[in-house]
């Protein structure tokens, strides 16, 4: 049975909103409206659950911190550590996000209709069925995919300020595992020393196929005509970038 | 003709009248130090690969084996010794950083050594504690500034506290450096003595969560490990800024050390290596330390006081001042002395300050910006035995952590090659055939054996001082007195000299 409940956020400091949050998702309810959120932080984070929350406004740092099953709609922007260290869940962002999103995230899937900060999916990781994925639309930052050690990451580049390139500086610095799919070509000196463009294979067509195809349902956008363009598929040279960098005392 | 520039660091000297080559040293040594001659059918040593962790000399049956020095003198140099000759051989055959495990052994002061604890004499009698209680219970948290009350109870809930029964817990060793039955002999010992053990940066394994309330978890920049369970399955969150060993620098832990269990404690995929970057990437100033201090209070409603642990620097006491504004609930010094699994030599015995001296200086400032209330303080990085703890605790402390001191109740020899994974007592090691000769029943009896004495001999130290309670020794630098020592370490220690 569907439970629904709104919450007026206007005011409210963090601390009572997020304890609202989860008094009521004790109360079963499994759909949540936030009104006027601005900048309130944490909201999700922490919280075990496979309620929707959806939140009107600008939530702030650290959204979904920790998450464990949330499905988060933003309807706005977002600010910076978005998913930082999710387990699971979904965020999807009808807007733009700042730094560090997807920072040590370990599952769970993130759509941003716009662009992104600096050193994002930084230290995303995998593990056995976890595989997490950060779609974004728009553009990223420089560091984008640092030290990543698992997952997936897709940049479209279909938005963002025309004078800015669709990825910054240091792309894949430091990375050891996971793919990266950047739309478009990325020039070689904007790749960080650990990683390498390979051939797309045809279980990688398979695979933007399916998350882009998520992606354009969530913002109502051409699937095809995304995927129409070429992609640059990104991966770390090795999984032991810093394997020979010792000798026993 | 090429020469291998580096002689061996150890000899082997085999007893051959004793020596019955039953090659039982060759099965000990997971260095290949001892090796069988299947023709010859006798047992050779290996002198290069002994690293004089004295497994062999344990378990041999008849007293056959000693281990020295490898008799090689240099001509003398006072500048030039052995270990810069030798350090300059390794680096100019392989271009690598030096690597090495445990703490810094370099000959700077130990202040533990010029500090000497009170007594009382015919003025306030001293106490004697086999039959008098004394109180070493300590709670570890914020603590409020004035207490109110209604109808006789606390009007205000007091934040949440970490409640010891002694004030030692076992330093932060992650699943990944030690062997599963190394922490479980923490855990189990922590539990047998009311104190705590901490995972390290490296998860919590499914068999430890049951020890929960004796489990401080640590949250590092690597991330391992971490979900709302894990958060939620300890007493305490650490969050790990830096470490004693290598301040400044993160921690790497080679792919061969993550097998099944280490890689589903982790939460990473096997064989892949577990790097924790220098620093947290989402903290670059105070205010984002805060940031993440409540996202974890928020992820566990404020039920589990928050730590965090930094390195013993030069300006700590700035920066423990800092740490106590973000928020945080215990503030963890870990000093120039404190141990790893691997770190940089240069880096392990050139960076950091003495935690004596860090303690002293944050004690003060924190006493001084009148906010020591607000913080617990925990130190680490040298604590060798029961005095060293009184020492900390008079200088300011309110617990220690031990992780060297545990590891040699558990049989460490101090070899310092942690970071090879060939650990033949079982505890730094991954590999199966070494962890089984550490029994965790047998490592937990010990180690909580340790931690029994220490409490036996704080408590005569305290009744000796005419002090029945821990509480009354926090920050009583009355206490201590200094020895040879100068004007200025004095002063930042802010005790006395002996005879004053």
């Amino acid at each position: 049975m569907n439970q629904n409940i709104t919450i007026d956020a206007k005011g409210i400091y963090y601390r009572q909103l997020n304890e609202a949050i989860k008094a009521s998702l004790q109360d079963k309810i499994n759909t949540i409206e936030l009104q006027n959120v601005n900048g309130q932080r944490y909201i999700g984070a922490g919280i075990t659950n496979d309620a929707t929350i959806s939140i009107q406004g600008t939530p702030g740092n650290d959204l979904a911190a920790y998450m464990d099953g949330l499905t988060l709609q933003v309807y706005g922007n977002a600010q910076d550590g978005v998913a930082n260290t999710m387990n699971k869940g979904t965020i999807i962002i009808h807007g733009d996000a700042g730094d560090a999103l997807g920072y040590a995230m370990r599952g769970g899937e993130v759509y941003v209709k716009g662009s992104v900060g600096y050193r994002v999916a930084i230290h995303m990781k995998e593990f056995q069925e976890k595989v997490p994925l950060v779609v974004v639309g728009g553009k990223a930052g420089s560091f984008f995919g640092e030290y990543m050690a698992g997952g997936i990451l897709i940049l479209l580049g279909l938005r963002g300020r025309e004078e800015q390139p669709i990825v910054g500086d240091y792309c894949g610095t430091g990375m050891h595992g996971g793919i990266m799919y950047i739309r478009g070509s990325v020039e070689e000196h904007k790749l960080g020393k650990e990683v390498k463009p390979v051939e797309m294979t045809e279980e990688d067509h398979q695979r933007l196929a399916l998350y882009v195809g998520r992606f354009a349902e969530h913002f109502g956008e051409d699937k095809e005509e995304i995927l129409a363009q070429p992609f640059t598929k990104l991966i770390p040279y090795n999984k032991r970038p810093y394997g020979n960098l010792y000798v026993g005392a | 003709m090429k020469v291998n520039y580096l002689m061996p660091e150890f000899l082997i000297d085999r007893d051959e009248q004793r020596c019955t080559h039953c090659r039982i040293c060759v099965h000990q040594c997971a260095n290949e130090a001892h090796l069988w001659n299947d023709k010859k059918k006798i047992v050779y040593g290996e002198d290069q690969n002994c690293v004089n962790c004295h497994r062999c000399v344990a378990t041999c049956p008849t007293r056959a084996l000693r281990i020295r020095n490898y008799p090689l003198e240099y001509k003398n140099n006072a500048h030039w010794t052995p270990h810069y000759i030798k350090s300059i051989f390794k680096q100019a055959n392989s271009g690598g950083i030096l690597l090495a495990g445990m703490g810094c052994d370099r000959p700077y002061p130990v202040y533990w050594d010029h500090l000497l604890i009170n007594a009382s004499q015919v003025t306030n009698p001293s106490i004697d504690p086999l039959r008098e209680p004394m109180e070493l219970k300590t709670f570890l948290g914020r603590k409020p500034e004035k207490l109110s009350f209604q109808n006789g109870k606390l009007a205000e809930a007091l934040p949440p506290q970490v409640e010891l029964d002694i004030p030692i817990m076992f330093a932060a060793m992650s699943f990944g450096a030690i062997s599963l039955n190394a922490m479980t002999s923490l855990a189990m010992a922590a539990k047998e003595m009311g104190t705590c053990y901490n995972t390290g940066e490296g998860g919590l394994h499914s068999s430890l969560y049951q020890y929960g309330e004796n489990t401080i978890v640590q949250v590092a920049s690597g991330r391992f490990g971490i979900d709302p369970e894990y958060l939620n399955a300890g007493t305490a969150i650490e969050i790990k800024i830096g470490q004693g060993a290598k301040p400044g620098i993160g921690g790497h832990l080679p792919g061969e050390k993550v097998g099944m269990d280490v890689s589903q404690t982790r939460m990473i995929p096997e064989g892949s290596d577990a790097i924790s970057p220098a620093p947290h990437h989402d903290i670059y100033s105070i205010e984002d330390l805060r940031q993440l201090i409540y996202s974890l209070k928020e992820a566990t409603n404020y039920t589990k006081p928050v730590a965090v642990k930094i390195a013993a620097v030069h300006n700590s006491a700035a920066i423990a001042s800092g740490i106590a504004r973000a928020g945080a609930d215990i503030i963890v010094l870990d000093g120039l002395r404190g141990g790893t699994g691997a770190a940089p030599l240069r880096t392990r015995d050139s960076v950091g300050i003495p935690i004596e001296l860090a303690l002293a200086a944050v004690d003060q400032r924190l006493r001084n910006e009148s906010i020591r209330n607000e913080v617990s303080l925990v130190v680490a990085g040298s604590i060798r035995c029961s005095s060293d703890v009184v020492k900390a605790i008079a200088l300011g402390a309110d617990a220690c952590y031990i992780g060297t001191a545990a590891l040699i109740a558990l049989g460490c020899h101090m070899c310092q090659k942690c970071y090879t994974g060939k650990c033949n007592w079982g505890i730094a090691t991954q590999n199966p055939k070494l962890t089984k000769r550490l029994d965790p029943e047998e490592g937990a009896e010990r180690a909580a054996n340790l931690l029994r004495a220490w409490s036996r001999e704080i408590k005569e130290m305290l009744g000796g001082m005419g002090i029945n309670a821990l509480e009354s020794l926090r920050g009583n630098r009355l206490m201590l007195r200094g020895i040879d020592l100068s004007e200025r370490d004095l002063a930042i220690l802010g005790v006395k000299a002996a005879g004053e």
